[in-house]
Protein backbone atom coordinates (compact mmCIF):
# COMPACT_ATOMS: atom_id res chain seq x y z
CA UNK A 1 0.00 0.00 0.00
CA UNK A 2 1.17 3.19 -1.06
CA UNK A 3 1.43 5.81 2.24
CA UNK A 4 2.01 9.51 1.40
CA UNK A 5 3.87 11.35 4.69
CA UNK A 6 3.39 15.73 4.71
CA UNK A 7 6.36 16.62 6.05
CA UNK A 8 7.33 20.60 6.73
CA UNK A 9 10.83 22.32 7.34
CA UNK A 10 11.09 23.96 10.70
CA UNK A 11 13.60 25.84 13.03
CA UNK A 12 15.33 23.27 15.55
CA UNK A 13 13.58 23.17 18.90
CA UNK A 14 16.79 23.95 20.10
CA UNK A 15 16.19 27.73 18.81
CA UNK A 16 16.39 30.83 20.71
CA UNK A 17 13.56 32.46 19.00
CA UNK A 18 14.35 35.96 17.49
CA UNK A 19 11.92 38.57 16.00
CA UNK A 20 13.39 39.65 12.22
CA UNK A 21 13.17 43.06 10.97
CA UNK A 22 9.97 42.42 9.13
CA UNK A 23 8.41 42.32 12.60
CA UNK A 24 6.16 39.34 11.68
CA UNK A 25 8.54 36.37 11.52
CA UNK A 26 11.69 35.39 12.92
CA UNK A 27 14.70 36.42 12.16
CA UNK A 28 16.42 33.35 10.22
CA UNK A 29 19.88 34.25 10.64
CA UNK A 30 21.94 31.37 12.56
CA UNK A 31 18.75 29.29 12.67
CA UNK A 32 19.13 25.59 12.36
CA UNK A 33 16.30 23.71 10.74
CA UNK A 34 15.17 20.44 11.16
CA UNK A 35 12.25 18.30 9.72
CA UNK A 36 9.24 18.90 12.77
CA UNK A 37 9.37 16.19 14.79
CA UNK A 38 5.74 15.09 14.64
CA UNK A 39 6.26 14.45 10.68
CA UNK A 40 9.65 12.55 11.75
CA UNK A 41 6.66 10.50 13.89
CA UNK A 42 4.50 10.05 10.99
CA UNK A 43 7.83 9.32 8.67
CA UNK A 44 8.85 6.69 11.13
CA UNK A 45 5.03 5.24 11.54
CA UNK A 46 5.39 5.24 7.74
CA UNK A 47 8.33 3.45 6.84
CA UNK A 48 7.64 1.00 9.39
CA UNK A 49 3.87 0.03 7.76
CA UNK A 50 5.95 -0.68 4.39
CA UNK A 51 8.64 -2.84 5.77
CA UNK A 52 5.97 -4.99 7.87
CA UNK A 53 3.98 -5.16 4.30
CA UNK A 54 7.12 -5.74 2.31
CA UNK A 55 5.66 -3.25 -0.55
CA UNK A 56 4.09 -0.34 -1.34
CA UNK A 57 5.80 3.19 -1.84
CA UNK A 58 6.44 6.16 1.05
CA UNK A 59 6.43 9.48 -0.47
CA UNK A 60 7.06 12.67 1.27
CA UNK A 61 5.14 15.85 0.25
CA UNK A 62 6.59 19.39 1.20
CA UNK A 63 4.97 22.90 0.69
CA UNK A 64 7.94 25.46 1.27
CA UNK A 65 10.50 27.21 -0.74
CA UNK A 66 13.88 25.54 -1.99
CA UNK A 67 15.38 25.29 1.19
CA UNK A 68 12.73 22.46 1.83
CA UNK A 69 14.69 20.22 -0.39
CA UNK A 70 16.96 19.28 2.66
CA UNK A 71 13.96 18.61 4.50
CA UNK A 72 12.53 16.05 1.71
CA UNK A 73 16.30 14.95 1.57
CA UNK A 74 16.22 14.07 5.29
CA UNK A 75 12.97 11.77 4.86
CA UNK A 76 14.57 9.90 2.24
CA UNK A 77 17.47 9.29 4.22
CA UNK A 78 15.07 7.65 6.98
CA UNK A 79 13.82 5.63 4.41
CA UNK A 80 10.81 7.35 2.22
CA UNK A 81 11.49 6.54 -1.14
CA UNK A 82 10.73 10.07 -2.99
CA UNK A 83 9.62 12.91 -2.36
CA UNK A 84 7.37 16.17 -4.26
CA UNK A 85 8.27 19.58 -2.97
CA UNK A 86 5.59 22.26 -4.24
CA UNK A 87 6.71 25.34 -4.47
CA UNK A 88 5.02 27.85 -2.65
CA UNK A 89 3.98 30.32 -0.27
CA UNK A 90 4.28 28.80 3.70
CA UNK A 91 2.01 30.76 6.21
CA UNK A 92 0.19 30.59 8.92
CA UNK A 93 -3.52 29.40 7.69
CA UNK A 94 -3.39 26.03 7.97
CA UNK A 95 -6.22 25.70 5.22
CA UNK A 96 -4.25 27.33 2.74
CA UNK A 97 -1.35 24.47 3.58
CA UNK A 98 -4.11 21.97 2.97
CA UNK A 99 -5.76 23.07 -0.02
CA UNK A 100 -2.28 23.20 -1.66
CA UNK A 101 -2.05 19.65 -0.15
CA UNK A 102 -4.81 18.53 -1.46
CA UNK A 103 -4.48 19.60 -5.11
CA UNK A 104 -1.24 17.27 -5.00
CA UNK A 105 -2.42 14.35 -3.16
CA UNK A 106 -6.13 14.77 -4.88
CA UNK A 107 -6.69 10.83 -6.33
CA UNK A 108 -3.27 9.66 -5.68
CA UNK A 109 -3.23 6.15 -5.22
CA UNK A 110 -2.12 6.48 -1.75
CA UNK A 111 -5.08 4.89 0.99
CA UNK A 112 -2.88 6.42 3.51
CA UNK A 113 -1.89 9.84 4.46
CA UNK A 114 0.12 10.96 7.44
CA UNK A 115 0.76 14.54 8.90
CA UNK A 116 2.09 15.24 12.01
CA UNK A 117 -0.55 16.27 14.86
CA UNK A 118 1.16 19.89 14.76
CA UNK A 119 4.28 21.70 13.07
CA UNK A 120 6.65 22.97 15.97
CA UNK A 121 6.76 26.65 14.24
CA UNK A 122 3.33 28.01 13.71
CA UNK A 123 1.39 25.00 16.10
CA UNK A 124 -2.00 25.45 14.77
CA UNK A 125 -2.41 21.73 14.71
CA UNK A 126 -5.43 21.81 11.75
CA UNK A 127 -3.73 20.90 7.96
CA UNK A 128 -4.34 17.54 8.54
CA UNK A 129 -7.60 17.36 9.63
CA UNK A 130 -8.39 20.09 7.39
CA UNK A 131 -6.80 17.71 4.41
CA UNK A 132 -9.06 15.43 5.01
CA UNK A 133 -11.96 17.55 4.72
CA UNK A 134 -10.94 18.53 1.58
CA UNK A 135 -10.30 15.22 0.34
CA UNK A 136 -13.47 13.86 1.61
CA UNK A 137 -11.34 11.11 3.77
CA UNK A 138 -12.12 10.43 7.47
CA UNK A 139 -9.49 11.56 9.64
CA UNK A 140 -7.94 11.00 13.03
CA UNK A 141 -6.09 13.24 14.72
CA UNK A 142 -3.19 12.68 17.52
CA UNK A 143 -3.01 8.81 16.73
CA UNK A 144 -0.05 7.40 19.00
CA UNK A 145 -0.31 3.85 16.84
CA UNK A 146 -2.64 2.17 14.48
CA UNK A 147 -2.86 -0.99 12.38
CA UNK A 148 -4.64 -1.86 8.92
CA UNK A 149 -7.14 -4.49 9.19
CA UNK A 150 -9.83 -5.21 6.01
CA UNK A 151 -9.69 -1.98 4.42
CA UNK A 152 -9.86 -0.49 8.06
CA UNK A 153 -7.34 1.75 9.81
CA UNK A 154 -7.92 1.31 13.89
CA UNK A 155 -6.06 3.93 15.47
CA UNK A 156 -5.53 5.21 19.43
CA UNK A 157 -6.05 8.62 19.73
CA UNK A 158 -4.98 10.43 22.45
CA UNK A 159 -7.65 12.46 24.51
CA UNK A 160 -7.48 14.51 28.06
CA UNK A 161 -8.16 11.64 30.53
CA UNK A 162 -7.76 8.59 28.17
CA UNK A 163 -7.40 7.11 24.67
CA UNK A 164 -9.90 6.86 22.51
CA UNK A 165 -10.06 3.58 19.49
CA UNK A 166 -11.46 4.84 16.69
CA UNK A 167 -11.82 2.57 13.37
CA UNK A 168 -11.71 4.32 9.51
CA UNK A 169 -12.38 2.59 6.52
CA UNK A 170 -9.63 3.88 3.91
CA UNK A 171 -8.41 5.98 1.94
CA UNK A 172 -8.03 8.09 5.17
CA UNK A 173 -6.35 10.68 7.12
CA UNK A 174 -3.96 10.26 10.34
CA UNK A 175 -2.25 12.76 12.19
CA UNK A 176 0.27 11.31 14.28
CA UNK A 177 1.54 12.37 18.02
CA UNK A 178 4.66 10.44 19.35
CA UNK A 179 3.06 7.36 20.72
CA UNK A 180 5.24 3.92 19.27
CA UNK A 181 6.95 5.87 16.79
CA UNK A 182 10.38 6.58 17.94
CA UNK A 183 11.84 7.85 14.84
CA UNK A 184 15.27 6.07 13.43
CA UNK A 185 18.70 7.62 12.91
CA UNK A 186 19.56 8.18 8.93
CA UNK A 187 22.26 5.61 8.46
CA UNK A 188 25.46 6.71 6.51
CA UNK A 189 24.06 4.35 3.81
CA UNK A 190 20.61 6.38 3.87
CA UNK A 191 21.96 9.34 3.48
CA UNK A 192 24.15 8.27 0.43
CA UNK A 193 21.19 6.36 -0.73
CA UNK A 194 19.00 9.63 -0.55
CA UNK A 195 20.86 11.96 -3.05
CA UNK A 196 19.96 9.24 -5.64
CA UNK A 197 16.18 9.48 -4.68
CA UNK A 198 13.68 10.87 -6.67
CA UNK A 199 12.86 14.31 -5.45
CA UNK A 200 10.31 15.68 -7.78
CA UNK A 201 10.06 20.09 -7.73
CA UNK A 202 6.22 21.70 -9.47
CA UNK A 203 4.58 24.82 -8.05
CA UNK A 204 2.00 24.96 -5.61
CA UNK A 205 -1.53 25.24 -6.83
CA UNK A 206 -1.81 28.74 -5.12
CA UNK A 207 -3.81 29.61 -2.24
CA UNK A 208 -3.61 32.87 -0.99
CA UNK A 209 -3.31 33.35 3.06
CA UNK A 210 -6.41 35.02 4.55
CA UNK A 211 -4.67 34.93 8.44
CA UNK A 212 -2.53 37.87 8.45
CA UNK A 213 0.22 38.36 11.22
CA UNK A 214 0.04 41.75 12.03
CA UNK A 215 2.61 41.56 14.58
CA UNK A 216 5.27 38.45 16.37
CA UNK A 217 6.60 39.42 19.95
CA UNK A 218 8.89 37.65 22.38
CA UNK A 219 6.65 36.98 25.51
CA UNK A 220 7.10 39.50 28.44
CA UNK A 221 10.62 37.80 30.30
CA UNK A 222 9.24 36.75 33.40
CA UNK A 223 10.58 38.57 36.62
CA UNK A 224 13.93 37.05 37.95
CA UNK A 225 12.65 34.71 40.81
CA UNK A 226 13.83 34.14 43.76
CA UNK A 227 15.34 31.91 45.83
CA UNK A 228 13.68 31.27 49.08
CA UNK A 229 16.25 29.28 50.52
CA UNK A 230 18.12 25.87 50.77
CA UNK A 231 16.27 22.37 51.98
CA UNK A 232 13.29 21.59 53.70
CA UNK A 233 13.71 24.25 55.92
CA UNK A 234 12.76 26.82 53.10
CA UNK A 235 8.84 25.05 52.82
CA UNK A 236 7.26 27.08 55.32
CA UNK A 237 8.20 30.20 53.82
CA UNK A 238 7.90 28.94 50.46
CA UNK A 239 4.31 28.62 50.93
CA UNK A 240 3.55 31.48 53.09
CA UNK A 241 4.67 33.29 50.22
CA UNK A 242 2.33 31.26 47.68
CA UNK A 243 0.04 32.12 49.61
CA UNK A 244 0.19 35.53 51.09
CA UNK A 245 2.45 37.12 47.86
CA UNK A 246 1.21 34.96 44.85
CA UNK A 247 -2.50 34.47 46.14
CA UNK A 248 -2.51 30.35 44.28
CA UNK A 249 -2.96 28.80 47.70
CA UNK B 1 -21.53 40.65 16.44
CA UNK B 2 -23.11 37.92 16.74
CA UNK B 3 -20.90 34.72 18.46
CA UNK B 4 -21.31 30.85 18.85
CA UNK B 5 -19.66 29.45 21.50
CA UNK B 6 -19.28 25.68 21.21
CA UNK B 7 -18.84 23.94 24.47
CA UNK B 8 -18.17 20.55 25.39
CA UNK B 9 -19.88 18.02 27.71
CA UNK B 10 -18.24 14.47 28.89
CA UNK B 11 -20.77 11.50 29.85
CA UNK B 12 -23.30 14.07 30.41
CA UNK B 13 -21.11 17.03 32.51
CA UNK B 14 -20.50 19.99 31.17
CA UNK B 15 -16.49 20.35 31.01
CA UNK B 16 -15.04 23.27 33.41
CA UNK B 17 -13.44 25.11 30.00
CA UNK B 18 -16.79 25.35 28.30
CA UNK B 19 -18.01 28.00 30.43
CA UNK B 20 -14.64 30.10 29.99
CA UNK B 21 -15.75 29.62 26.75
CA UNK B 22 -18.83 31.27 26.93
CA UNK B 23 -17.94 34.06 29.04
CA UNK B 24 -15.37 35.03 27.01
CA UNK B 25 -17.55 35.46 24.04
CA UNK B 26 -20.37 37.49 26.14
CA UNK B 27 -17.07 39.71 27.12
CA UNK B 28 -16.89 40.75 23.38
CA UNK B 29 -20.05 40.38 23.18
CA UNK B 30 -20.85 43.64 25.68
CA UNK B 31 -17.66 44.94 24.16
CA UNK B 32 -18.73 45.03 20.16
CA UNK B 33 -21.96 44.64 20.95
CA UNK B 34 -23.94 41.59 20.21
CA UNK B 35 -24.92 38.25 21.34
CA UNK B 36 -23.48 35.00 22.35
CA UNK B 37 -25.58 32.04 22.01
CA UNK B 38 -23.59 28.34 23.42
CA UNK B 39 -24.21 25.06 20.96
CA UNK B 40 -24.65 22.14 23.45
CA UNK B 41 -24.28 18.90 21.66
CA UNK B 42 -24.80 15.35 23.72
CA UNK B 43 -27.65 12.90 24.82
CA UNK B 44 -30.99 12.90 24.55
CA UNK B 45 -31.44 14.83 28.16
CA UNK B 46 -28.24 17.04 27.51
CA UNK B 47 -30.58 20.04 27.84
CA UNK B 48 -30.46 19.76 31.36
CA UNK B 49 -27.15 20.73 31.23
CA UNK B 50 -27.98 24.53 29.28
CA UNK B 51 -28.75 26.29 33.12
CA UNK B 52 -25.10 26.88 33.68
CA UNK B 53 -24.26 28.21 30.19
CA UNK B 54 -26.86 30.49 30.61
CA UNK B 55 -25.66 31.99 34.04
CA UNK B 56 -21.90 32.23 31.70
CA UNK B 57 -23.29 34.66 29.33
CA UNK B 58 -25.26 32.74 26.57
CA UNK B 59 -28.09 34.70 25.20
CA UNK B 60 -29.48 30.93 23.93
CA UNK B 61 -28.25 27.57 24.18
CA UNK B 62 -28.66 25.59 20.77
CA UNK B 63 -29.41 22.06 21.50
CA UNK B 64 -28.74 18.74 19.17
CA UNK B 65 -29.44 16.01 21.13
CA UNK B 66 -29.30 12.04 20.23
CA UNK B 67 -28.29 8.93 21.04
CA UNK B 68 -25.39 8.50 18.51
CA UNK B 69 -24.17 12.72 19.91
CA UNK B 70 -23.62 11.78 23.72
CA UNK B 71 -19.72 11.09 23.03
CA UNK B 72 -17.31 13.14 20.53
CA UNK B 73 -17.99 11.79 16.89
CA UNK B 74 -15.75 13.69 14.75
CA UNK B 75 -18.15 13.60 11.50
CA UNK B 76 -21.11 13.72 12.85
CA UNK B 77 -20.05 16.69 15.35
CA UNK B 78 -18.55 18.70 12.49
CA UNK B 79 -21.64 18.82 10.11
CA UNK B 80 -23.87 19.49 13.03
CA UNK B 81 -21.76 22.30 13.67
CA UNK B 82 -20.91 23.79 10.40
CA UNK B 83 -24.64 23.20 10.03
CA UNK B 84 -25.26 25.30 12.84
CA UNK B 85 -22.65 28.86 11.86
CA UNK B 86 -24.21 28.64 8.48
CA UNK B 87 -27.76 29.07 9.49
CA UNK B 88 -27.04 31.32 12.50
CA UNK B 89 -24.79 33.54 10.55
CA UNK B 90 -22.21 33.56 13.06
CA UNK B 91 -19.54 36.10 12.77
CA UNK B 92 -17.11 34.49 15.31
CA UNK B 93 -17.15 30.96 16.51
CA UNK B 94 -15.10 29.57 19.82
CA UNK B 95 -14.21 26.50 20.58
CA UNK B 96 -11.97 25.11 23.72
CA UNK B 97 -8.54 24.44 23.14
CA UNK B 98 -9.23 20.64 24.05
CA UNK B 99 -8.13 17.62 21.92
CA UNK B 100 -11.84 17.71 20.90
CA UNK B 101 -12.22 21.17 19.94
CA UNK B 102 -8.94 21.05 18.40
CA UNK B 103 -10.02 17.97 16.80
CA UNK B 104 -13.18 19.93 15.32
CA UNK B 105 -12.76 23.39 14.49
CA UNK B 106 -10.33 22.62 11.52
CA UNK B 107 -12.55 20.35 9.91
CA UNK B 108 -15.49 22.99 10.71
CA UNK B 109 -12.89 25.67 8.74
CA UNK B 110 -12.30 23.15 6.10
CA UNK B 111 -15.85 22.95 5.10
CA UNK B 112 -16.73 26.51 5.89
CA UNK B 113 -13.70 27.54 3.53
CA UNK B 114 -12.69 29.96 6.43
CA UNK B 115 -9.06 30.13 8.33
CA UNK B 116 -8.80 29.22 11.36
CA UNK B 117 -6.72 30.48 14.80
CA UNK B 118 -5.79 27.26 17.24
CA UNK B 119 -4.89 27.63 20.81
CA UNK B 120 -5.48 31.64 20.63
CA UNK B 121 -4.85 33.39 24.00
CA UNK B 122 -6.11 36.72 23.67
CA UNK B 123 -8.89 37.86 21.88
CA UNK B 124 -10.26 41.58 21.58
CA UNK B 125 -12.36 43.82 18.97
CA UNK B 126 -11.44 47.66 18.27
CA UNK B 127 -13.60 49.13 15.52
CA UNK B 128 -15.56 45.97 14.37
CA UNK B 129 -11.54 44.42 13.56
CA UNK B 130 -11.22 40.69 15.55
CA UNK B 131 -7.80 40.60 16.60
CA UNK B 132 -6.31 37.26 18.25
CA UNK B 133 -2.83 36.69 20.37
CA UNK B 134 -1.46 33.12 19.41
CA UNK B 135 1.85 31.69 20.83
CA UNK B 136 4.04 29.75 18.12
CA UNK B 137 7.25 28.13 18.42
CA UNK B 138 5.91 26.46 21.55
CA UNK B 139 5.62 29.74 23.46
CA UNK B 140 8.55 31.22 22.37
CA UNK B 141 7.02 33.86 20.68
CA UNK B 142 3.80 35.49 20.06
CA UNK B 143 1.33 36.84 17.09
CA UNK B 144 -1.06 38.90 16.75
CA UNK B 145 -3.47 37.93 13.66
CA UNK B 146 -6.24 38.91 12.04
CA UNK B 147 -8.61 36.52 9.69
CA UNK B 148 -10.00 37.56 6.59
CA UNK B 149 -13.62 36.11 5.60
CA UNK B 150 -16.16 35.41 7.84
CA UNK B 151 -17.00 33.75 10.37
CA UNK B 152 -13.60 33.56 12.35
CA UNK B 153 -12.80 30.65 14.02
CA UNK B 154 -10.58 30.18 16.96
CA UNK B 155 -9.70 28.17 19.30
CA UNK B 156 -9.14 29.41 23.37
CA UNK B 157 -6.25 27.79 25.42
CA UNK B 158 -7.64 26.37 28.66
CA UNK B 159 -7.38 28.53 32.15
CA UNK B 160 -6.40 32.01 30.15
CA UNK B 161 -9.60 33.29 29.86
CA UNK B 162 -10.84 33.86 33.08
CA UNK B 163 -13.04 36.54 32.79
CA UNK B 164 -16.86 37.26 33.68
CA UNK B 165 -20.05 38.01 32.22
CA UNK B 166 -23.10 39.19 33.22
CA UNK B 167 -25.63 35.58 32.72
CA UNK B 168 -27.90 35.69 29.53
CA UNK B 169 -30.92 34.65 29.22
CA UNK B 170 -29.56 30.94 28.56
CA UNK B 171 -33.18 30.04 26.29
CA UNK B 172 -32.95 26.86 25.20
CA UNK B 173 -33.37 26.32 21.43
CA UNK B 174 -33.44 22.42 19.70
CA UNK B 175 -31.70 22.62 16.62
CA UNK B 176 -33.95 21.60 13.92
CA UNK B 177 -31.33 19.35 11.61
CA UNK B 178 -31.93 15.68 11.56
CA UNK B 179 -29.30 13.27 13.05
CA UNK B 180 -28.11 10.28 10.78
CA UNK B 181 -25.29 8.42 11.69
CA UNK B 182 -25.05 6.02 9.17
CA UNK B 183 -23.71 8.77 6.67
CA UNK B 184 -20.61 9.21 9.30
CA UNK B 185 -17.58 7.11 7.94
CA UNK B 186 -15.91 6.89 11.41
CA UNK B 187 -16.81 3.93 13.73
CA UNK B 188 -16.21 5.33 17.39
CA UNK B 189 -15.14 2.16 19.16
CA UNK B 190 -14.73 3.16 22.48
CA UNK B 191 -12.65 6.00 25.07
CA UNK B 192 -10.89 4.55 27.47
CA UNK B 193 -10.11 6.51 31.10
CA UNK B 194 -6.82 6.49 31.57
CA UNK B 195 -8.08 5.02 34.78
CA UNK B 196 -7.51 7.95 36.99
CA UNK B 197 -10.06 10.88 37.50
CA UNK B 198 -7.47 13.74 38.02
CA UNK B 199 -7.79 16.63 35.21
CA UNK B 200 -5.64 16.63 32.57
CA UNK B 201 -2.14 18.36 32.38
CA UNK B 202 -3.38 20.79 29.59
CA UNK B 203 -6.77 21.56 31.96
CA UNK B 204 -5.34 21.42 35.50
CA UNK B 205 -4.84 24.80 37.15
CA UNK B 206 -2.58 23.83 39.34
CA UNK B 207 0.23 21.23 37.93
CA UNK B 208 2.79 19.17 39.52
CA UNK B 209 5.76 17.94 37.54
CA UNK B 210 8.47 15.63 37.94
CA UNK B 211 11.47 14.80 36.23
CA UNK B 212 14.78 12.79 35.71
CA UNK B 213 15.30 14.08 39.30
CA UNK B 214 12.85 12.04 40.75
CA UNK B 215 15.15 8.88 39.62
CA UNK B 216 12.34 6.48 39.45
CA UNK B 217 9.30 6.37 38.45
CA UNK B 218 8.40 4.06 41.53
CA UNK B 219 8.94 7.93 43.66
CA UNK B 220 5.91 9.10 41.83
CA UNK B 221 3.76 8.89 44.74
CA UNK B 222 5.58 11.60 46.53
CA UNK B 223 4.43 13.97 43.61
CA UNK B 224 0.82 12.15 43.67
CA UNK B 225 0.66 13.29 47.58
CA UNK B 226 1.70 16.65 46.87
CA UNK B 227 -1.35 17.28 43.82
CA UNK B 228 -3.95 15.20 46.27
CA UNK B 229 -2.85 17.85 49.38
CA UNK B 230 -3.35 20.70 46.70
CA UNK B 231 -7.21 19.81 45.74
CA UNK B 232 -9.20 18.39 43.43
CA UNK B 233 -8.61 20.99 40.01
CA UNK B 234 -4.60 19.43 40.66
CA UNK B 235 -2.77 17.30 37.94
CA UNK B 236 0.47 15.57 36.72
CA UNK B 237 2.98 16.97 34.34
CA UNK B 238 6.10 15.22 33.39
CA UNK B 239 9.55 16.11 31.59
CA UNK B 240 10.23 14.61 28.62
CA UNK B 241 13.41 13.00 29.72
CA UNK B 242 10.76 10.77 32.39
CA UNK B 243 8.46 10.04 29.66
CA UNK B 244 10.64 9.20 27.09
CA UNK B 245 12.41 6.99 29.93
CA UNK B 246 8.77 4.88 30.12
CA UNK B 247 8.30 6.17 33.58
CA UNK B 248 5.01 8.33 32.97
CA UNK B 249 2.48 8.32 29.84
CA UNK B 250 2.93 10.85 26.99
CA UNK B 251 0.01 12.34 27.32
CA UNK B 252 1.39 13.86 30.84
CA UNK B 253 4.44 15.42 28.67
CA UNK B 254 4.91 19.29 29.13
CA UNK B 255 6.99 20.93 26.68
CA UNK B 256 7.77 21.42 22.89
CA UNK B 257 6.37 18.46 21.86
CA UNK B 258 4.36 17.79 24.41
CA UNK B 259 1.34 20.22 25.90
CA UNK B 260 1.52 23.72 26.28
CA UNK B 261 0.37 24.27 29.63
CA UNK B 262 -0.90 27.92 31.50
CA UNK B 263 -1.84 26.63 35.52
CA UNK B 264 -2.24 28.98 37.78
CA UNK B 265 0.20 27.22 39.82
CA UNK B 266 3.09 25.16 38.39
CA UNK B 267 5.57 22.99 40.06
CA UNK B 268 8.35 21.92 38.04
CA UNK B 269 10.05 19.00 40.78
CA UNK B 270 13.62 17.53 39.78
CA UNK B 271 13.52 19.06 36.45
CA UNK B 272 16.37 21.18 34.81
CA UNK B 273 14.30 23.50 32.46
CA UNK B 274 15.37 22.53 28.94
CA UNK B 275 14.33 25.07 26.57
CA UNK B 276 11.75 22.68 25.05
CA UNK B 277 10.53 22.14 28.95
CA UNK B 278 10.33 25.86 29.58
CA UNK B 279 8.43 26.47 25.98
CA UNK B 280 5.44 24.68 27.90
CA UNK B 281 4.76 26.05 30.89
CA UNK B 282 6.38 29.45 30.36
CA UNK B 283 2.84 30.94 30.63
CA UNK B 284 1.94 29.67 33.98
CA UNK B 285 0.65 32.08 36.39
CA UNK B 286 3.54 30.96 39.23
CA UNK B 287 6.39 28.77 38.87
CA UNK B 288 7.96 27.03 41.77
CA UNK B 289 10.97 25.02 40.99
CA UNK B 290 12.74 22.29 43.71
CA UNK B 291 15.99 21.56 42.55
CA UNK B 292 19.39 20.53 44.17
CA UNK B 293 21.71 22.57 41.38
CA UNK B 294 21.11 26.04 42.07
CA UNK B 295 22.70 26.82 38.49
CA UNK B 296 19.53 24.81 36.68
CA UNK B 297 17.78 26.83 34.09
CA UNK B 298 14.56 26.59 35.44
CA UNK B 299 15.41 28.69 38.50
CA UNK B 300 15.69 31.38 35.76
CA UNK B 301 11.69 31.54 35.17
CA UNK B 302 10.58 30.57 38.38
CA UNK B 303 9.06 32.78 40.78
CA UNK B 304 10.18 30.84 44.10
CA UNK B 305 13.33 28.56 44.37
CA UNK B 306 13.80 26.06 46.52
CA UNK B 307 17.35 24.58 46.13
CA UNK B 308 17.68 21.01 47.61
CA UNK B 309 17.01 17.71 47.29
CA UNK B 310 13.54 16.98 46.61
CA UNK B 311 13.75 13.99 48.49
CA UNK B 312 13.46 16.04 51.34
CA UNK B 313 11.38 18.96 50.23
CA UNK B 314 8.19 17.04 48.51
CA UNK B 315 7.05 15.56 51.74
CA UNK B 316 7.47 18.67 53.64
CA UNK B 317 5.43 20.64 51.36
CA UNK B 318 3.35 18.20 51.55
CA UNK B 319 2.83 18.23 55.22
CA UNK B 320 2.34 22.13 55.05
CA UNK B 321 -0.21 22.53 51.79
CA UNK B 322 -1.90 20.02 53.98
CA UNK B 323 -2.00 21.62 56.67
CA UNK B 324 -2.61 25.18 55.35
CA UNK B 325 -5.80 23.80 53.40
CA UNK B 326 -7.18 21.90 56.88
CA UNK B 327 -7.02 25.33 58.24
CA UNK B 328 -8.74 27.38 55.31
C1 LIG C 1 13.11 17.80 19.45
C2 LIG C 1 13.10 17.83 20.95
C3 LIG C 1 11.89 18.02 21.60
C4 LIG C 1 11.84 18.03 23.01
N1 LIG C 1 10.64 18.23 23.62
C5 LIG C 1 10.59 18.25 24.97
C6 LIG C 1 9.35 18.46 25.66
O1 LIG C 1 8.29 18.58 25.05
N2 LIG C 1 9.35 18.49 27.00
C7 LIG C 1 10.50 18.32 27.74
O2 LIG C 1 10.42 18.34 28.98
N3 LIG C 1 11.67 18.11 27.12
C8 LIG C 1 11.74 18.06 25.76
N4 LIG C 1 12.94 17.81 25.15
C9 LIG C 1 14.05 17.32 25.98
C10 LIG C 1 14.83 18.40 26.70
O3 LIG C 1 15.83 18.89 25.85
C11 LIG C 1 15.48 17.82 27.99
O4 LIG C 1 16.29 16.73 27.63
C12 LIG C 1 14.49 17.33 29.04
O5 LIG C 1 13.50 18.33 29.27
C13 LIG C 1 15.22 17.02 30.34
O6 LIG C 1 14.32 16.47 31.28
P1 LIG C 1 14.62 16.64 32.85
O7 LIG C 1 14.65 18.07 33.19
O8 LIG C 1 13.61 15.78 33.55
O9 LIG C 1 16.02 15.90 33.04
P2 LIG C 1 17.45 16.49 33.33
O10 LIG C 1 17.82 17.55 32.36
O11 LIG C 1 18.33 15.32 33.49
O12 LIG C 1 17.28 17.23 34.73
C14 LIG C 1 17.11 16.59 35.96
C15 LIG C 1 17.21 17.66 37.03
O13 LIG C 1 16.93 17.08 38.29
C16 LIG C 1 17.81 17.64 39.25
N5 LIG C 1 17.94 16.68 40.36
C17 LIG C 1 18.51 15.47 40.32
N6 LIG C 1 18.40 14.86 41.51
C18 LIG C 1 17.75 15.70 42.32
C19 LIG C 1 17.34 15.65 43.68
N7 LIG C 1 17.57 14.58 44.43
N8 LIG C 1 16.70 16.72 44.19
C20 LIG C 1 16.44 17.81 43.43
N9 LIG C 1 16.81 17.91 42.15
C21 LIG C 1 17.44 16.87 41.59
C22 LIG C 1 19.09 17.90 38.52
O14 LIG C 1 19.84 18.93 39.15
C23 LIG C 1 18.59 18.30 37.13
O15 LIG C 1 18.45 19.71 37.02
C24 LIG C 1 13.02 17.82 23.75
C25 LIG C 1 14.24 17.64 23.09
C26 LIG C 1 14.29 17.64 21.71
C27 LIG C 1 15.61 17.47 21.04
N1 LIG D 1 4.11 23.45 4.49
C1 LIG D 1 3.74 22.18 4.73
N2 LIG D 1 4.06 21.20 3.86
C2 LIG D 1 3.67 19.92 4.07
N3 LIG D 1 3.00 19.52 5.14
C3 LIG D 1 2.66 20.45 6.06
C4 LIG D 1 3.01 21.83 5.91
N4 LIG D 1 2.53 22.50 6.97
C5 LIG D 1 1.92 21.58 7.77
N5 LIG D 1 2.00 20.35 7.22
C6 LIG D 1 1.52 19.07 7.77
O1 LIG D 1 0.50 19.33 8.72
C7 LIG D 1 0.92 18.98 10.03
C8 LIG D 1 0.34 19.94 11.03
O2 LIG D 1 0.78 21.25 10.80
P1 LIG D 1 0.10 22.53 11.45
O3 LIG D 1 -1.39 22.37 11.26
O4 LIG D 1 0.66 23.69 10.73
O5 LIG D 1 0.47 22.51 12.91
C9 LIG D 1 2.44 18.96 9.94
O6 LIG D 1 2.98 18.12 10.95
C10 LIG D 1 2.64 18.40 8.54
O7 LIG D 1 2.41 16.99 8.52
Amino acid sequence: MNIIVCVKRVPDTETRVRVGDDGVSIDPSGVKHVLSPYDEFAVEAALRLREGAGSGEVAVVTLGDDSSQETLRSALAMGADRAVLLKGEVSHDGLATAKALAAEIGEADAPLVLCGVKAADDDQQQVGPMLATLLGRPCATAVSSFELADGTVRCRSEVEGGTALFELPLPAVLTITKGEYEPRYASLKGIMAAKRKPLEVKDAAASPSRLKVETMELPPERAAGRIVGEGADAVPELVRLLREEANVL
Amino acid sequence: MKILAVVEQREGALRGVSTEVVTAGAELASVAGGEVDALLLGAPDVASLASPLGEAGAARVLVAAHEALAGYHPDGYAALVSEAVRDGGYELVLFAATSQGKDLAPRVAAQLDVPLAQDITGLSVTEGVLRFVRPVYAGKAFTRITIEGAPALATLRPNVFQGSAEAGAGEVVELSTAVDPTGWPTQVVWFEAAGCDIPDVAEASVVVAGGRGMKDPEHWHLLEDLRAALGNAAGLGASRAVVDAGWRPHGEQVGQTGKTVAPRLYFAVGISGAIQHLAGMRTAGTIVAVNRDPDAPIFKVADYGIVGDLFEVLPRLTEEVTKLRAGS
